[in-house]
């Protein structure tokens, strides 16, 4: 009898670019920013565009989660997104008007409080028009990706008039609390304050949803059912009531949004949502769809490019950012970092 | 004869018949029937959107995907008019050469867009198209120098189409039945005879074995795979197809009014408008183009006056009046279009050909 033959286990390490893979599409952001400061030469002009490149990308984030997250979980796509958008701005102006008190004031943290408090109640309202939307507009259209969007586009169309009747059609100009006008010097720089605002306000939204995607329950639950939906159903989850809150918090993010983007633009309109879908659909795409992450390093990607391009040859900023997400089409057909599966 | 114009693909319902002549008859009497400079403009329109809202249904109806850069296309066809007869000379040539230039333009950007979204996913070509449409829609209202801008650019037609041209002066006294025969009525027949042309091309189309493919796979793109179909290869061509005729109708656009600038021919809204023409009329059946079309025209020229009225009717009763202002005809059509989503996907229609 022969003894068998001793097991000879082969260890396979990952090749280099194995390992590098997952960390390409951060290491493109950075080269972007390096491109952008050779391009651009002036070190004071470069800093004061890539920050504004980053606040800028740090609402498109903000804008476009929601809907990366509900078309992962779900296979629904909203192209109504924009009309929360645009509710956001109007509700977060309104209210900041109303705080004229708050907002007058010379005291720095009084002036935040306005903010805060105009972007909470965008969200409030949001959230409950997310949820009446997706009761009325989108719960019968489940499966059907040709009447989603239709269905959806009608939605937007309907809410956008809506706000009209409500806000008048006219364009609101308004200013910024007193303290987050104007500029401060950084390095020789200038930097308009609000966007430090927009900057800090988006690392925390991002550190927030990073940790109830990856610590808590709920955020298992999501992730898991982006990756498996039938599986997760399989198990006992009523994912159905996890993408109602999804939709709903999706909603409240694009209302938060699109509060800021009115407050840093200083004029809104009700198409001002569909407007910047543009650029959100364009985020969602090179993120990859249904990746968090992959939606902050392409709207971080998507702001950078705007700005820079904006600064060198204005026409070309929109048409620019189509080009960035050929290429990365290219390179990767579900986006930077794919996680719904080719359905 | 008619069997065969129709490609045998006939309305298959007595009411549908009679609503589709009635109309046809309408546009092609309209500067005899109603005589008058906004009735014979709103006809032309009508014309020019039956041809774009077809081929959209081309794409929507029969392969299940959703474009939103079919208004990109329809601009590309009218700028190709407008440089042919600006840079070239004020002549028939010029103008076929123009619009066959858009036309070129329109079927390679549809082809590359196709090539980058369809391959992925259906659904990344709705998000892709808005985006390039948008950025083309940028582009032609800030390079001003050669688009002209948001003025858009005005030019001046072949002669023989223009109203200075008169006609039939000799044998007719220059009229016919009261209507006076200048280059004006020659370029309402050229648009409607071309139109006619392009939506019966279209029914052939969708009639010959390609369409039964594409409807193959709007029903189960899987199933087409298997069987054998190359399903993107397919998508493509009639996403390329569809985007020469809408090149064609833009081209027919510039022709009857004239000019183009980017509200007229490139805008979001046109886009939507030509969104709510396909679903009110009946996506998949190509007549729904006609009833569609002819709907929505009229409403959006007559029905404001409608809503105007109800509204200094209800003036007592508060916020109402807000919501029946005549501005606001857009909301009223926009609950039409969700409701019409849910309840008659096949629209007017398929609702008229099923009792």
């Amino acid at each position: 009898m022969t003894a068998a033959p001793e097991p000879t286990p082969t260890i396979v390490r990952p090749t280099s670019s194995e390992q590098i893979a997952p960390y390409t599409p951060l290491a493109l952001v950075v080269l972007l920013i390096c491109v952008g400061y050779l391009a651009i030469g002036i070190p004071s002009s470069w800093l004061t565009l890539t920050l504004s490149g980053l606040a800028m990308g740090m609402m498109y984030f903000i804008m476009a989660t929601g809907l990366t997250l509900v078309f992962g979980l779900m296979d629904v796509i909203n192209f109504g997104h924009g009309a929360f958008i645009s509710l956001g701005a109007f509700v977060g102006v309104t209210v900041l008007l109303e705080l004229g008190v708050f907002s007058e004031s010379p005291t720095l943290w009084l002036n935040i409080a306005a903010v805060l408090l105009s972007i909470a109640a965008a969200m409030a309202v949001c959230s409950i028009a997310g949820w009446g939307f997706e009761r009325l507009v989108v719960r019968p259209v489940y499966g059907s990706h040709l009447n989603q969007i239709l269905v959806t586009m009608g939605g937007l169309i309907i809410a956008e008039q809506l706000i009209i009747v409500f806000w008048g059609p006219e364009e609101i100009y308004f200013t910024r609390p007193e303290m987050l006008k104007g500029s401060a010097d950084l390095f020789g720089a200038t930097i308009e304050k609000f966007r430090l605002l927009v900057v800090s306000l988006g690392l925390g939204m991002f550190a927030m949803m990073r940790w109830i995607l990856r610590q808590t329950k709920i955020g298992l639950i999501v992730r898991a059912g982006v990756e498996d939906r039938e599986m997760v159903m399989a198990l006992g989850y009523r994912l159905r009531l996890v993408f109602i809150g999804v939709f709903i918090a999706g909603s409240a993010l694009a209302g938060f949004g699109g509060a800021i983007w009115g407050m840093y633009q200083e004029v809104i309109t009700a198409h001002m949502g569909n407007q910047a879908m543009v650029l959100v659909f364009i985020v969602v795409i090179i993120g990859g769809l249904g990746s968090v992450e992959g939606c902050f390093l392409g709207a971080l990607m998507v702001g950078l490019m705007q700005n820079y391009v904006g600064f060198l040859a204005p026409k070309f900023a929109l048409l620019s950012n189509i080009g960035l997400m050929v290429a990365i089409l290219i390179w990767r057909p579900m986006g930077m970092i794919p996680v719904v599966k080719a359905k | 004869m008619i069997r065969a114009l129709l490609s045998d693909d006939l309305p298959r319902s007595r009411v549908l018949t009679l609503v589709l002549l009635g109309i046809v008859l309408c546009l092609a009497l309209a500067p005899f029937l109603f005589p008058g400079v906004r009735t014979v403009d709103t006809a032309a329109r009508i014309c020019i959107f039956i041809v774009l809202v077809a081929s959209y249904d081309l794409l929507i109806g029969f392969t299940g995907i959703v474009s939103f850069a079919h208004t990109m296309f329809f601009g590309f066809g009218a700028y190709g008019v407008a440089f042919g007869l600006i840079h070239l000379d004020r002549s028939f040539w010029a103008m076929g050469l123009g619009a066959a230039g858009g036309a070129l333009t329109a079927a390679c950007v549809a082809i590359v867009i196709g090539l980058f979204s369809l391959r992925v996913r259906a659904i990344f070509f709705a998000m892709i198209t808005l985006a390039v449409a948008s950025a083309v829609a940028v582009l032609f209202s800030q390079l001003s120098s050669i688009t002209g801008g948001e003025d858009g650019l005005t030019f001046k037609l072949p002669r023989v189409l223009g109203p200075a041209f008169k006609f039939g002066t000799e044998t007719l006294d220059g009229r016919l039945f009261g209507v006076r025969l200048n280059g004006k009525l020659l370029a309402y027949y050229l648009v409607f005879f071309s139109a006619v042309l392009l939506f019966l091309g279209l029914l052939r189309l969708v009639n010959s074995p390609f369409g039964r493919v594409l409807k193959a796979i709007r029903e189960n793109e899987f199933r087409a795979e298997a069987i054998g179909y190359p399903v993107i290869q397919y998508r493509v061509a009639a996403s390329c197809i569809s985007a020469i005729t809408a090149a064609c109708a833009g081209a027919l656009y510039a022709i009857w009014l004239r000019y183009v600038g980017p509200e007229t021919t490139l805008s979001m809204e046109i886009m939507i408008n030509v969104l709510l023409m396909v679903v009110i009329g009946g996506m998949g059946t190509l007549y729904g183009a006609i009833v569609g079309a002819a709907v929505f025209v009229l409403a959006q020229n007559y029905l404001r006056n409608l809503m105007g009225a109800a509204a200094t009717l209800m003036q007592d009763i508060p916020i109402l009046p807000q919501f029946l202002s005549a501005d606001r005809w857009l909301l009223w059509l926009g609950v039409l279009f969700v409701l019409s989503v849910y309840f008659f996907p096949s629209g007017v229609v398929g609702r008229l050909r099923r009792s």
